[in-house]
């Protein structure tokens, strides 16, 4: 009985004559705090993209426990407690910072049109917890305080707290952060660092994360998957990946000086 | 057996005018992902032109091929100046807009020519001048082959040669291909976009110019809604076609005016106009991308 | 303001000004009075739609001509109870022809809402035609003909008192008239309307964040096809006569005006709107005898152009009256 939370199997995603990914394979277990890295166009994105339903794989499976994720749409994999952020800031900008947490909440709501039209006690009750729950999460990333500003106006690194606080509304059971860190500067991210690290004991969360920011990566993460011309090409905890070559010539090509720890491209 | 030859005639002869047509929304929406709603409209104004110019030049009862050739000149160019200054007042400021709002102002406009017409025009159907003295050409028992069906053919596959050679061998056709494939990195690379885009309008009035002379040619009565079914029936086979594509918009053309000759003969004139609506929502739910469109894949 | 959000209030309220218009005005006024409901409900119901669900959908005189002749026909083939029990009869046949209207919202929606934002717009355009083709050829409806001699609310004697048809009808309208704003506002401020914003804002995270996209626009369009459905039965009792040429693409054009020019997303700026658009025409008519010349049509679609290129928010963009009232009156006091 293995202890793999998360588990993919094959996947290998095609456009046309171009492989993204291919034939990939790895397990997230329990708890973990797992890496995918790999350099530009390695396809980390693409696999997140599978993983969440946003593209049908080619071949292979992606299991949730065990269940099988892949052919799902989005929606039904969030409800299944896989929840992810985008690489590209996708906020629902137009709307204030506390709706787009409440969004996220919806699909633990029960009350129907007919009770939130009388405005009957389960909608004010549902309601409450709704408003409750998402004011924490803003508590606990020092966001309350812009509860009714529009999401499109806060500044970059505070959107992507937002990000984190939206996903984490879903109650998942694992969470995808894709490049949680761009854009960031160095005490931005070492506060990242400990948030991730924090929501991953609090909220009983599994992650997995995609990330440049090697500080980050090799700072916080358990196992580190890397990915090349989307093969993985190798894997383990950050020092086995520190000190491989195949990693450090994938990076920086062949017959090159290579940096032995700090920042990758 | 003969009945059906002449259907088929008069089917290709229809289709190749809905092509003519449908070529200008494909290529609209293949450089600016927008449904050109006044399309059908710009056409209308050339068959006005074409009929006032008839009157002017005192040439509205000498047919003749020399008549075709002014008529035609006159229509292309009246329509692609109307649609040269319909995308430079009314669609280049929207550009960055959102989707809809494009979409309402070319309802918006597309309105705006159809009444204005009613108002200059009169709304009251006119007689579009004679172009060609129509005789039989070749007669196989009662199939009848016309001279303005050899002429609407001929007209058109000329033109779409033309814009075959044009987008496939010339350099502008090169950069239209580029900006509809991506208008940013075709303007990094040096094509300036706006000319392009403004290039294609003309193109496409210039082809529903010839468009709307033929159709004056073979359906005299003109008036100011004229536009209306035939634009409908056009869009329809652009999208079954493919919309965006070139050669989908000519098969879609080809397949709507057959289709209909068809259904016209063989059923009932009554289902003529329906046929159009009916292959329209039966493409959009099984196949959206149409014969040869193919479906983008949005990046997440 | 806050004391108009209780229904109660606001119904009384309306009311009193029915009985203002019922002894104030002529029957020009009064008949146009029941337009501006009729448009009222048309502009809301497709604000469900486009403003908030951020679906372009051109059919909506399709749905409006369902109710329409479903209650026409209803009304004039099936006994209408007598006496105060007609409002119910009148009532029953316009829920029944908003049912109606909502299930071919949901036929039409359920394979249409997963095309993008164009091919949407188009299949509702032909929805809304095939609709109209499809009326012109059962001759058990009128054929082109229509139906005439659709029967007005009744005049209605309670006690003493005479309540005169256009104070029924007034009354009816407005009736569902807030029915329609309360339903959409008590859903806006809900869960369920939070979704229908995430969809228009960003399908793709909303769809990660767990919401059934597909389902919810859905549902926002069965809604507003069944408003549509009332609206059309509406105006079938308030015009007495109704043909397929009442329900051509322009009435749905005319009912994105109304959105587009209220601000999509905006309950108050769709009422405005419906207001301002009834009325400009009849205001306008002095112009067309003025000039001799109908201009109004050309005014109309340039009014449109002009609205998109220089304020495509339209009055109130998102926001309600309410919403700028606290901004701009208040913060000068």
């Amino acid at each position: 009985m293995s202890n793999a939370l998360l588990e993919v199997k094959n996947l290998t995603m095609q456009f046309g004559g171009l492989k993204a990914v291919d034939g990939l394979s790895f397990k997230v277990n329990k708890g973990e705090l797992a890496g995918l890295i790999g350099p530009n166009g390695a396809g980390k994105t693409t696999v997140f993209n599978m993983l969440t339903g946003v593209y049908l794989p080619t071949m292979g499976s992606v299991h949730l426990e065990g269940l099988v994720l892949n052919g799902k749409k989005p929606f039904q994999i969030s409800h299944l407690g896989l929840t992810r952020t985008f690489q590209n800031i996708r906020l629902f900008k137009g709307l204030s910072v506390i709706e787009n947490v409440l969004i996220a909440g919806h699909q633990h709501v029960t009350y129907g049109l007919f009770n939130s039209f009388f405005l009957g006690p389960k909608f004010r009750a549902e309601e409450n917890e709704l408003f409750n729950s998402a004011r924490e999460l803003l508590k606990l990333f020092d966001l309350e305080t812009k509860e009714n500003e529009k999401a499109g106006s806060l500044p970059y690194g505070e959107q992507r707290k937002l990000e984190i606080v939206r996903a984490l509304m879903t109650k998942p059971k694992v969470i995808l952060l894709d490049e949680p860190a761009a854009g960031m500067n160095h005490s931005e991210t070492h506060s990242l660092m400990d948030l991730i690290a924090r929501i991953r004991t609090e909220f009983n969360l599994t992650v997995l994360l995609i990330e440049h920011d090697m500080k980050l990566v090799m700072g916080i993460c358990e196992n580190i998957i890397v990915l090349d011309h989307g093969c993985k090409i190798e894997e383990g905890n950050p020092g086995k990946i520190q000190n491989s070559k195949k990693v450090i010539e994938a990076y920086l090509g062949v017959d090159e000086d290579a940096a032995e720890n700090g920042r990758a491209h | 057996m003969q009945d059906f030859l002449q259907h088929m005639i008069n089917g290709l002869s229809l289709g190749s005018i809905y092509a003519l047509i449908a070529l200008g929304y494909t290529m609209v929406y293949g450089i600016l992902q927008m449904i050109n709603f006044a399309h059908s409209d710009v056409y209308m104004v050339g068959a006005f032109a074409a009929f006032y110019a008839a009157k002017w030049l005192g040439i509205e009862n000498s047919p003749g091929f020399s008549t075709l050739i002014i008529l035609l000149l006159v229509s292309m160019i009246t329509c692609s100046l109307l649609a040269l200054a319909i995308e430079r007042l009314a669609y280049r400021p929207l550009r960055k807009a959102p989707k809809l709002n494009i979409l309402i102002t070319a309802i918006g406009v597309s309105l705006l020519l159809e009444y204005s017409g009613q108002v200059i025009f009169g709304a009251d159907p006119k007689v579009f001048p004679e172009v060609l003295n129509d005789s039989i050409l070749a007669e196989i028992g009662i199939v009848q082959l016309k001279l303005s069906d050899v002429t609407v053919l001929g007209v058109s596959i000329v033109a779409m040669l033309v814009l075959h050679w044009l987008i496939q061998s010339t350099k502008v056709g090169k950069a239209m291909r580029a900006v509809s494939l991506n208008a940013n990195v075709a303007s990094l690379l040096g094509i300036n976009v706006n000319r392009i885009i403004s290039f294609t309008f003309i193109i496409g009035s210039s082809l529903a110019g010839i468009g709307s002379v033929l159709v004056g040619m073979k359906y005299p009565k003109i008036e100011p809604l004229m536009g209306m079914m035939i634009g409908l029936k056009a869009f329809v086979a652009a999208v079954l076609g493919g919309i965006g594509s070139v050669p989908g918009a000519v098969l879609g053309g080809i397949m709507m005016g057959l289709s209909e000759e068809m259904v016209v003969g063989y059923l009932s004139s009554t289902y003529r106009d329906a046929l159009a609506f009916g292959i329209l929502i039966v493409v959009l739910i099984f196949k959206p991308s149409g014969l040869f469109g193919k479906s983008s894949v949005e990046k997440v | 303001m806050k004391f108009l959000k209780n229904p109660a209030i606001s119904f009384s309220a309306l009311m009193i000004l029915g009985i203002v218009l019922d002894f104030g005005f002529n029957a020009y006024i009064q008949l146009t009075v029941l337009f501006v409901l009729v448009n009222c409900m048309m502009a809301m119901s497709l604000n469900l739609v486009n403003g908030y669900t951020g679906q372009f959908s051109l059919g909506h005189a399709g749905f409006m001509a369902i109710g329409a002749y479903f209650s026409a026909y209803a009304s004039l083939n099936f006994p209408v109870l007598p006496g105060v029990l007609s409002i119910l009869s009148f009532t029953i046949y316009a829920f029944i022809g908003g049912g109606l209207a909502a299930l071919f919202g949901y036929i039409v929606g359920l394979p249409s809402l997963r095309l993008k934002g164009d091919y949407l717009a188009i299949v509702t355009l032909g929805f809304g035609e095939i609709i109209r083709v499809a009326l012109q050829n059962l001759n058990f409806l009128g054929g082109a003909r229509g139906i005439s001699g659709i029967p007005s609310l009744p005049e209605i004697r309670l006690g003493g008192f005479v309540l005169d048809r256009f104070f029924v009808s007034y009354s009816f309208a407005i009736f569902w008239c807030l029915l329609c704003f309360f339903v959409i506002w008590r859903l806006m401020k809900s869960s369920h309307g939070r979704s229908f914003l995430s969809v228009r804002e960003d399908e793709i995270a909303a769809e990660a964040m767990g919401i059934n996209t597909t389902k919810t626009k859905v549902r926002a369009f069965v809604l507003s096809s069944f408003f549509a459905g009332v609206a059309g039965a509406m105006f079938a009792h308030f015009t007495n006569y109704i043909s397929p040429s009442s329900f051509t693409f322009l009435m749905s054009v005319n009912a994105i005006i109304m959105v587009v020019l209220g601000g999509m997303g905006s309950m108050s700026g769709s009422v405005c709107a419906a207001l301002f658009i009834t009325i400009l025409p009849e205001a306008l008519r002095s112009l067309k005898d003025f000039t001799g010349v109908d201009l109004r049509m050309v005014i109309y679609s340039l009014s449109l152009i002009l609205v998109m290129l220089l304020r495509p928010q339209g009055m109130f963009g998102e926001e309600e009256i309410t919403d700028l009232w606290r901004r701009y009156v208040k913060r000068s006091s």
